[in-house]
C-alpha cells in the first residue's frame, strides 16, 4: 500500500485577531505562527497506520516555499518515507494551479492511494484534493472518515449531512479526501523531527515541470478581504463572574428554564 | 438568452433544501440577467418531486437512471459534462455539500470552467461574476473573481440564501438520455447508516450545556458534565470534541451532527463555524462564553460573554449551591 499524502501548511488563526494587510488582498502574516493544515494531519496519520498494517511506503509532497518544509518534516518525523516539495517561485497559487502542479509530479511515481484533506484552514476552498484526481483520472470519494482497504479495493465511511454515513467500495488506485476525526494524529517530539532529517526531501522547481503557461495560469482571484459586515451580534454580558452567572441564570429563568 | 443551471440535489427521495436556496438565488439573477432557469434532476426514475422542482424552474433537465438514484459524482460529472458543453450555461449552480464537494471541482477540470466553492453570494460587476466567500473559518471575508470564461461554476454555502417561495413557474420538463457509452463506475454505494445514534437524544432537551475546543483538555469534560447535571440540561458539544474523542458523535451539534432547538443554548468554548451555527438556528436563546472577542459566535448569539469560560463555570455552580 503506497500512498501519497498533499499536505499544507497553513497559519494557525484560532483565537488570534487577523489583520488585512496594505494591498488589500491577503492578510498580514508576519506575527502569524504556522503549522500543519488540521486535516491533513489527520491525512498523513491515515497513510501511516495504513503503511503499519499493510507496509508499502508513505510519501508527503507539499506546494510551497522553503518554510513550508516544517510541515514535510513533521510528516516525515511522524513516519513518512519520503518528502517532495515542489517550489512555485513567484506564481500566485490557486485551487487549481496548485493541483495542476501536484498532478504534474504524482503522475510519474507509483502509489495505491492519494489522500488530501478535505479542505485547508486558511482559504477553505476543499476543491485541490478532487481537481487532482479529476488532472489524474482517478477514482475518488471527498470527506471520507474510514478506510479499509482489501486487495485491490477500499471498503470507504463517507461523511455526508445530518448525521448520515455512506458506505461505498472503490477501486483502487483513488483519490481521497480525509475528514477530521477519523483517526488520533500521533504526538510528534522536537527530537522526532531532528532524527527525521535524514530522510529524503526532494525540491521540484515549477520551471523543472513541462507545464504550459494556460496549466500556470490561475482561475480564481482575491479581489479584496474584509472584515466580517456588522451585525447586532450578542449582547455583551459584562461584569466579575459571579455577577456573569447571576445575570445569565435570570436569562435562563426568564426563558422559561428553570434550574 | 443565457442559461443559469442549478444541480438539484436529493437523497433518500427527498430533495435537499440547499436546493431551494439555490434555485431563490438563481432566480433572482435570471431576472436581473434576463436569463433562463434551468433545474438539473439526474435521478433514478419516478423521483416523487420533479413537479416541486419544475415551480422553481423555467426548465427542468431530467436525466433518469437507476444506476443515478444514489449520488456518484463519477456518474454526474460524465452527465454533466455533455450537458454543459450543450447547453453552455453561464453559470452553474452546485451545493457545497458532500455530494458537491466531490462533483464541482472535478467538472471544472473537465468542462474547463473556473470554480468558486463554498459562496455566500454572487455578485456582477461589468458583466462578470464575482463571489463573496469567508475564509479563516468566518473570519475574514473574500471578493473572488474568476478567469474569464464562457461558463463559471458555483458551488453555494447552505443557509445562504432563504428558499425559494414555489409557485411562480411551472417549468418545462426536458428529457436527456443518458449518454450510451456512460462508463461504469468505480465507485458502488453500499449503504447509508446513521452515525448519530446513542444514549443521549440532544435534539429534544430544553436546555444544551455544549462545549467547543476551548475547553481545552479532556479532562474538563468531566467538569462540563457535571454542570448539565447540576442544571438538569444536556451536554452537546460541537465537531473538534467528537473528532478528539472526548465525547461520542451523538453529543455532536450542527451540520454533519444534529439540528437543536433548546429554549437554552449556552456554548462554552465554541468558536461558531458555520458548521456549528447552522444546527443552531432553531435555538430560543443563544448564551456564548467565549475567551475570544472576535470569535464568529458572537455574531449569532442573543448574548456573550468574554471570559475565561471556567471562571463562569464555577460561578454558576457557586451561584446555584448557594
Amino acid at each position: 500500500m503506497n500512498t501519497i499524502v498533499c499536505v499544507k501548511r497553513v497559519p494557525l488563526t484560532q483565537e488570534v485577531e487577523l489583520e488585512i494587510d496594505p494591498r488589500n488582498n491577503d492578510i498580514r502574516r508576519d506575527m502569524l505562527a504556522y503549522v500543519i493544515n488540521e486535516w491533513d494531519n489527520y491525512a498523513i496519520e491515515e497513510a501511516i497506520l495504513l503503511k503499519e498494517k499493510f507496509g508499502g511506503d508513505v510519501t508527503a509532497i507539499t506546494v510551497g516555499s522553503e518554510d513550508d518544509e516544517e510541515v514535510l518534516r513533521r510528516c516525515l518525523a511522524m513516519g513518512a518515507d519520503k518528502a517532495i516539495r515542489i517550489d512555485p517561485g513567484e506564481i500566485r497559487l490557486d485551487a487549481f494551479l496548485i493541483s495542476r502542479t501536484l498532478a504534474e509530479v504524482i503522475k510519474d511515481l507509483e502509489y495505491d492511494l492519494i489522500l488530501t484533506g478535505v479542505q485547508s484552514d486558511d482559504t477553505n476552498n476543499g476543491a485541490v484534493g478532487m481537481m487532482l484526481a479529476e488532472h489524474l483520472g482517478l477514482a475518488h470519494s471527498a470527506i471520507v472518515t474510514g478506510i479499509e482497504p482489501q486487495g485491490n479495493e477500499a471498503t470507504l465511511r463517507i461523511e455526508l449531512e445530518g448525521g448520515t454515513d455512506e458506505v461505498s467500495k472503490i477501486m483502487l488506485p483513488a483519490l481521497l479526501s480525509i475528514q477530521t476525526g477519523i483517526n488520533e494524529p500521533r504526538y510528534v517530539s522536537i527530537m522526532g523531527i531532528r532524527k527525521a532529517a535524514r530522510k529524503e526531501l526532494r525540491v521540484i522547481k515549477v520551471d523543472e515541470l513541462s507545464l504550459s503557461p494556460d496549466d500556470l495560469s490561475a482561475r480564481t482571484f482575491v479581489e479584496e478581504l474584509f472584515l466580517p459586515p456588522e451585525t447586532e451580534g450578542a449582547k455583551m454580558i459584562e461584569g466579575d463572574p459571579s455577577k456573569v452567572a447571576e445575570e445569565i441564570l435570570r436569562i435562563m429563568k426568564e426563558k422559561g428554564v428553570s434550574v | 438568452m443565457g442559461e443559469i443551471f442549478v444541480i438539484v440535489e436529493h437523497r433518500k427521495g427527498e430533495v435537499r433544501e440547499i436546493t431551494f436556496q439555490m434555485l431563490y438565488k438563481a432566480n433572482e439573477l435570471c431576472q436581473k440577467l434576463s436569463h433562463d432557469l434551468i433545474a438539473v434532476l439526474i435521478a433514478g426514475k419516478d423521483e416523487p418531486f420533479l413537479d416541486h422542482i419544475r415551480e422553481s424552474a423555467d426548465k427542468v433537465i431530467v436525466v433518469e437512471d437507476e444506476r443515478l438514484r444514489v449520488f456518484n459524482a463519477e456518474l454526474h460529472k460524465e452527465i454533466l459534462r455533455e450537458l454543459i458543453e450543450k447547453h453552455q450555461p453561464f453559470l452553474t449552480l452546485i451545493a457545497h455539500s458532500a455530494y458537491g464537494m466531490e462533483l464541482a471541482p472535478c467538472l471544472s477540470i473537465k468542462s474547463g470552467y473556473p470554480l468558486a466553492t463554498d459562496c455566500v453570494d454572487i455578485l456582477f460587476e461589468d458583466g462578470h461574476p464575482k463571489v463573496i466567500r469567508q475564509i479563516y473559518s468566518g473570519k475574514l471575508f473574500s471578493k473572488v473573481s474568476l478567469k474569464e470564461s464562457e461558463g463559471y461554476l458555483i458551488t453555494v454555502r447552505e443557509g445562504a440564501f432563504p428558499p425559494d417561495k414555489v409557485g411562480a413557474h411551472k417549468g418545462e420538463v426536458i428529457k436527456h438520455e443518458v449518454p450510451v457509452d456512460l462508463p461504469d463506475s468505480r465507485k458502488q454505494f453500499v449503504a447509508f447508516e446513521d452515525a448519530g445514534a446513542g444514549e443521549v437524544d440532544i435534539t429534544q432537551a430544553e436546555l444544551l450545556i455544549s462545549v467547543g475546543r476551548g475547553i481545552g483538555e479532556e479532562e474538563n469534560i468531566a467538569v462540563m458534565k457535571e454542570l448539565a447535571a447540576l442544571f438538569g440540561g444536556a451536554l452537546s458539544c460541537s465537531r473538534p470534541v467528537v473528532d478528539k474523542n472526548w465525547l461520542p458523535k451523538y453529543h455532536q451539534v450542527g451540520t454533519s451532527g444534529k439540528t437543536v432547538k433548546p429554549k437554552v443554548y449556552l456554548a462554552f468554548g465554541i468558536s461558531g463555524a458555520f458548521q456549528h451555527v447552522a444546527g443552531i438556528t432553531g435555538a430560543g436563546t443563544v448564551i456564548a462564553i467565549n475567551k475570544d472577542k472576535r470569535a464568529p459566535i458572537f455574531r449569532v448569539a442573543d448574548y456573550g460573554v468574554t471570559d475565561d469560560l471556567f471562571k463562569i463555570v464555577d460561578a454558576l455552580k457557586e451561584r446555584l449551591a448557594s
